[in-house]
């Protein structure tokens, strides 16, 4: 590194050229891309030309463009080149599961959310069905009844016609049906004799009614699925009593939501029948697609049929039919007592609203009032409640104050983001968009005074988080982790949390430094003006005030950029901070869960001892109380054990509903910021390509 | 070589007689040492001069004899009427070392992956210096060899000959303080003789002009660099959240370990087509800016000796005026006012062709390094495009 010779080819090479022109000091860049000026050396020696500049100027640069780019195109077109590869592989896949995720993804929400759903799915399908014998019936037919017809099949003993087409793909679905339906039957029966009674019902509905059947079916999968999650982690820890017990809990707890369901569903199913044609131009294009994509299916090899299926399971994800946005902040009152009222608007198609279009206006601390009503509500459940953004007394001050800087509209802009992805991520939760409180938050024109906000105000809002931080470690020390799950899913969580604090810290730098960049640029481009009105030259002075020109365009480009880094990468990753935040906060009430159910046992453990003494001690009197108080206690315990078991099974859907929807939404909005990155350049491409010509017009 | 440089000559001529247009005394430094503060650079030359010994020979030289070289040609009496080439600037590798003292502290809070990526950047930044630090030097030579007086000049002659070391003094307190005190006087005396009346308008407009223009790109250079220094800072933050996404990616089991391994990927290509912005920025403007910034200076300081030999005129015009009045000395005042005229008709003369030269010089490397970087701004923002369109694909085909 300390010698130069390292590279003697590079250097001599274009030494040799560089000699004649002792202008040539700013070759230098060819230098530093060794690599590439070797090609261009080589290029241009040999090559004749009547101008020297040329030579080492513009011409050279053209080769040097030429050759930069195929030398880069290593580095490039490899990746690129890839994608083809794997496009034409996976994308085909992607886009030909993309119905059939859609149409699983449905299914999966149906458990908690049916109505939507049900006129979603139901459209396509019931086209799909009549389509089917005029388009090619053999292949696309025979893989969309597929879909249904398998999961169906267990269960549904009907459309024999249909069984031997089915054949081929047997195995891809029998393996995973046969898992969730075999283990469970037991608990299970009874449950699936109600299936086929409601399905029995909309059965006289025709060709929906085949759906309605495989959908209610896939219902029966989903509570399934967690059912014998639960019942085999129980199985090995518990002994004989509580496992039934746990599993009549399990049924029963998921009962509630099935059967709220179901009669929504039967309810639903002839309304959108009815609703068929209204609706038929989203359904129109839903089942096209639906249509292509099992042909295109059809072509694919198995292995892409493996990509597929875990493409359904990534891709499952909560899509409702509702969508916030808020917008306006406005400033309410004077001085220290002012605030921020915001429009939160909410378009949904649901039901369960009274209107399609509702539009309502809400503080600051509404926000951060419902947020604590519903963590009150389910955070001891194991749910995780999206946290809102804090309070901000420093940004809020400047608002009160009326500063009308661009720190203050700045600091608003990230605040009105924040809240509206706050909202949409707890209607999009399933369980919170039933709370009472959401639909009060999102309807009612005037909402009762949200009070003791103050707690969660800034610092202190931080402060509590690290606090429950603390305590979850201090009880994780106590409490001896059984399940190796959520051991292993705190710690990536801890982990997760550090590194994108970090990250935080270094967009957040990011977006300073190109502050910084977008000002000197400014600077820069006044200077480069004045040193234009100074030259004698008129072309180069021309030129020179050009550059002014396009540095000041390219000022306004990295301030624009500095915002996006701000808004689409630094938010998006403040968002992480405080859902992992949240995600903690739910491992927390489940180590609360465990806390209480380990004092009842001890609690239960001194009642046994307190009977024995009563025994020893031969105090019959007192001995039938003590009894008495022990058959209390142990059904106490049964119950803490029962809530453990519960909040657990809950936390673990909740981290995993977490994850699949972190790893979308990151993706969707990384991919944005990326093409904000995108533009900018794009934009620079054009206003140094304009300003060549003035370059060269120099004379 | 010499097939273009026949094609070129005549152009190369009316642009300026500055650029190397022959081949008779070609200079390049092929190689440097950095031993601590010292740059030992090997000085090459190739010639068909009959005053060199040789046609080819290398010498090894310190900064410090370029520096002497440029001293003793501006205390030359002859080379008054000229614009000496500025002196390269002292090799300053304290920027980038000091970083690297700096990242040596602050390893314990890196991550290994952060600390060598921080490390090789350094390094590159550091090999850019060096690199930049040859390439001043060179020029300076090649600024002498093509100039039709400087290039026969007997010093320089012994620079680029004499195989042994120089063994140039380093200027000792006193000496300094002199240069110092010599500066003051200087300015003191541009004060003084600035209040003698021109006679040449094409001086007096030249003089007001690079006044001007010197202040005009000082604060340019200012500036650029500064916006060099933040795209700098930019290319630095994109290593770091680079090595951060990857250690996040490392701990992630779930897909979105793939996303995160192709933005921290795409975070690493960018910050090295970031850092070639910011160095190319620094080459193609910065540069320029501050070696003409420099020679400006050069300029300025011929004016100013020309402006002094104008006002020895004067007052030997006058001293004349008074030996006659008083009738005594009048031949030697005469003769000392004969040779003031003369020395200063020389220094109009070449001054006003020196100062053609510069202007000339000045607006073709204005343009060729201007195209030059904006030929670069493109390719730079084209290959980032490439690399994010290549980065959305990936991220929205899985």
């Amino acid at each position: 590194m300390d010698d130069l010779s390292a590279e003697p080819p590079s250097s001599q090479t274009e030494k040799s050229a560089a000699s004649s022109s002792p202008e040539e000091f700013v070759d230098l860049t060819n230098n530093l891309e060794s690599a590439e000026s070797k090609v261009e050396a080589e290029i241009s020696s040999p090559e004749p030309s009547d101008d020297f500049f040329d030579i080492l100027g513009s011409e050279t640069q053209k080769v040097e463009v030429e050759a930069s780019v195929k030398a880069d195109s290593g580095e490039v077109s490899s990746g690129v080149t890839d994608l083809p590869g794997g496009k034409t592989g996976s994308e085909q896949g992607t886009s030909s599961a993309a119905p059939i995720i859609n149409l699983n993804a449905d299914f999966s929400d149906n458990n908690q959310q049916p109505s939507r759903v049900e006129n979603k799915t139901n459209d396509p399908l019931a086209q799909v069905l009549s389509d089917t014998p005029a388009a090619d019936p053999k292949k696309p037919s025979s893989a969309v009844l597929d879909l249904f017809e398998d999961d169906g099949s267990d269960i549904f003993t009907g459309t024999p016609q249909t069984k031997p087409a089915s054949q081929p793909q047997k195995g891809l679905f029998g393996e995973p049906d046969e898992d969730l339906f075999g283990e469970p039957l037991g608990a299970m029966s009874k449950k699936t004799t109600e299936n086929e009674v409601k399905s029995s019902t909309t059965k006289a509905a025709g060709p929906a009614s085949s759906t309605g059947g495989a959908q209610q079916d896939r219902k029966s999968t989903e509570p399934a699925d967690i059912f014998t999650e639960e019942a085999v982690t129980t199985v090995p820890r518990t002994s004989n009593t509580s496992t039934v017990n746990s599993k009549a809990n399990g049924v029963h707890s998921e009962e509630d939501l099935f059967t709220e369901a179901t009669v929504e569903l039967s309810l639903d199913s002839p309304r959108s029948g009815r609703k068929k044609e209204e609706t038929s131009k989203p359904s129109a294009s839903s089942s096209s697609s639906s249509l292509s994509a099992p042909a295109k299916q059809a072509k694919q090899p198995p292995a892409a049929l493996e990509e597929l299926e875990d493409e359904e399971e990534a891709e499952k994800e909560d899509q409702f039919d509702v969508f916030i946005s808020v917008k306006d902040p406005e400033k309410v009152g004077d001085g220290m007592n002012a605030y921020m009222a915001y429009k939160v608007s909410t378009e949904t198609s649901l039901p369960m609203f009274r209107n399609k279009l509702m539009t309502v206006r809400r503080r600051f601390s509404d926000f951060l009032g419902l947020y604590e009503k519903l963590s009150e509500k389910h955070g001891p459940n194991g749910l995780i409640v999206p946290p809102p953004p804090e309070k901000s007394i420093l940004g809020m001050t400047k608002v009160k104050v009326g500063k009308e800087d661009s720190s203050s509209a700045d600091f608003l802009e990230r605040r009105r983001g924040a809240l509206e992805r706050y909202l949409q991520r707890v209607v999009n939760h399933p369980m919170l968009l039933q709370d009472p409180d959401v639909r009060e938050f999102l309807e009612k024109e005037e909402l009762p005074r949200a009070v003791s906000t103050q707690a969660l105000s800034g610092a202190g809002f931080l402060k509590m988080i690290n606090k429950a931080t603390d305590a979850v470690n201090k009880m994780t020390i106590k409490m001896n982790e059984s399940d190796a799950w959520f051991e292993e899913k705190l710690q990536e969580v801890e982990s997760a949390d550090q590194h994108f604090r970090k990250l935080h810290a270094l967009v957040e730098s990011l977006v300073v430094h190109r502050k910084e960049l977008s000002l000197n640029t400014a600077n820069f481009a006044k200077s480069a003006a004045m040193l234009g009105s100074a030259e004698d030259n008129t072309a180069l002075s021309r030129a020179l005030s050009q550059l002014a020109e396009v540095e000041d365009k390219i000022e306004q480009l990295h301030q624009d950029q500095a915002a996006n880094d701000t808004f689409s990468f630094a938010e998006l990753i403040a968002d992480y901070i405080r859902l992992l935040g949240a995600v903690r906060g739910s491992f927390d009430h489940r180590i609360k869960a465990w806390q209480r159910w380990q004092d009842g046992q001890a609690m239960l453990q001194k009642k046994r001892e307190t009977e024995a003494k009563l025994l020893w001690a031969n105090k019959p009197d007192k001995l039938q109380q003590a009894k008495d108080e022990i058959v209390e206690w142990e059904a106490k315990v049964t119950q803490f054990e029962r809530d453990f078991e519960r909040v657990s099974a809950t936390v673990r859907k909740e981290v995993i509903r977490f994850e699949k929807q972190r790893t979308n939404n990151f993706r969707r909005q990384i991919t944005k910021y990326l093409e904000s990155l995108l533009q900018s350049q794009q934009q620079l491409i054009k206003y140094w390509e304009a300003f060549l010509p003035e370059a060269k017009a120099i004379a | 070589m010499s097939s273009f440089d026949d094609n070129n000559k005549e152009r190369l001529r009316s642009v300026s007689v500055d650029l190397n247009n022959d081949a008779s005394l070609l200079i390049d430094i092929p190689d440097a040492l950095c031993e601590r503060d010292k740059v030992k650079f090997t000085v090459h030359t190739k010639t068909t001069l009959s005053s060199f010994q040789k046609p080819e020979f290398s010498v090894p030289r310190q900064h410090e004899d370029f520096i002497w070289l440029h001293d003793t040609l501006v205390e030359t009496e002859d080379y008054a009427g000229l614009i000496i080439p500025p002196a390269p600037p002292k090799p300053d590798f304290e920027s980038p070392r000091e970083k690297m003292h700096k990242l040596g502290e602050g390893e314990a809070t890196m991550t290994k992956e952060e600390y060598t990526k921080m490390k090789q950047e350094l390094e590159a930044e550091y090999l850019a210096v060096f690199k930049k630090t040859v390439q001043v030097h060179e020029v300076f030579l090649q600024r002498l060899s093509s100039h039709p007086i400087l290039s026969k000049d007997r010093n320089f002659q012994i620079f680029l000959e004499y195989d042994q070391d120089l063994s140039v003094r380093r200027k000792n307190a006193k000496e300094m303080f002199g240069g110092f005190f010599k500066n003051m006087v200087k300015s003191a005396d541009e004060v003084l003789i600035a209040g003698v009346k021109e006679v040449d308008d094409f001086f007096e407009q030249e003089k007001t002009f690079l006044l001007d223009y010197f202040s005009k790109i000082k604060d340019a250079t200012a500036k650029a660099e500064k916006m060099t220094r933040s795209h700098k800072n930019i290319a630095d933050d994109y290593i770091r959240l680079s090595a951060t996404l990857n250690s996040l990616s490392a701990e992630e089991s779930t897909a979105n370990k793939k996303t995160l391994d192709h933005i921290s990927d795409l975070f690493e290509k960018l910050r090295k087509v970031e850092g070639r912005v910011a160095s190319d920025e620094e080459l193609k403007l910065t540069e320029l800016l501050r070696y003409y910034m420099r020679d400006i200076q050069a300029a300025k300081d011929l004016l100013y000796r020309r402006a002094r030999a104008l006002a020895d005129y004067e007052n030997s015009n006058k001293a004349l005026d008074k030996a006659r009045l008083k009738g005594k000395d009048v031949s030697q005042a005469e003769e000392h006012q004969q040779r003031c005229l003369q020395k200063f008709d020389n220094l109009s003369e070449s001054g006003k062709k020196e100062l053609t030269n510069f202007k000339a010089r000045r607006v073709v490397a204005f343009r060729k390094n201007l195209v030059e970087m904006a030929e670069l701004e493109v390719k730079h923002a084209k290959n980032n495009m490439t690399l994010l369109q290549g980065c959305i694909e990936l991220l929205s085909s899985n």
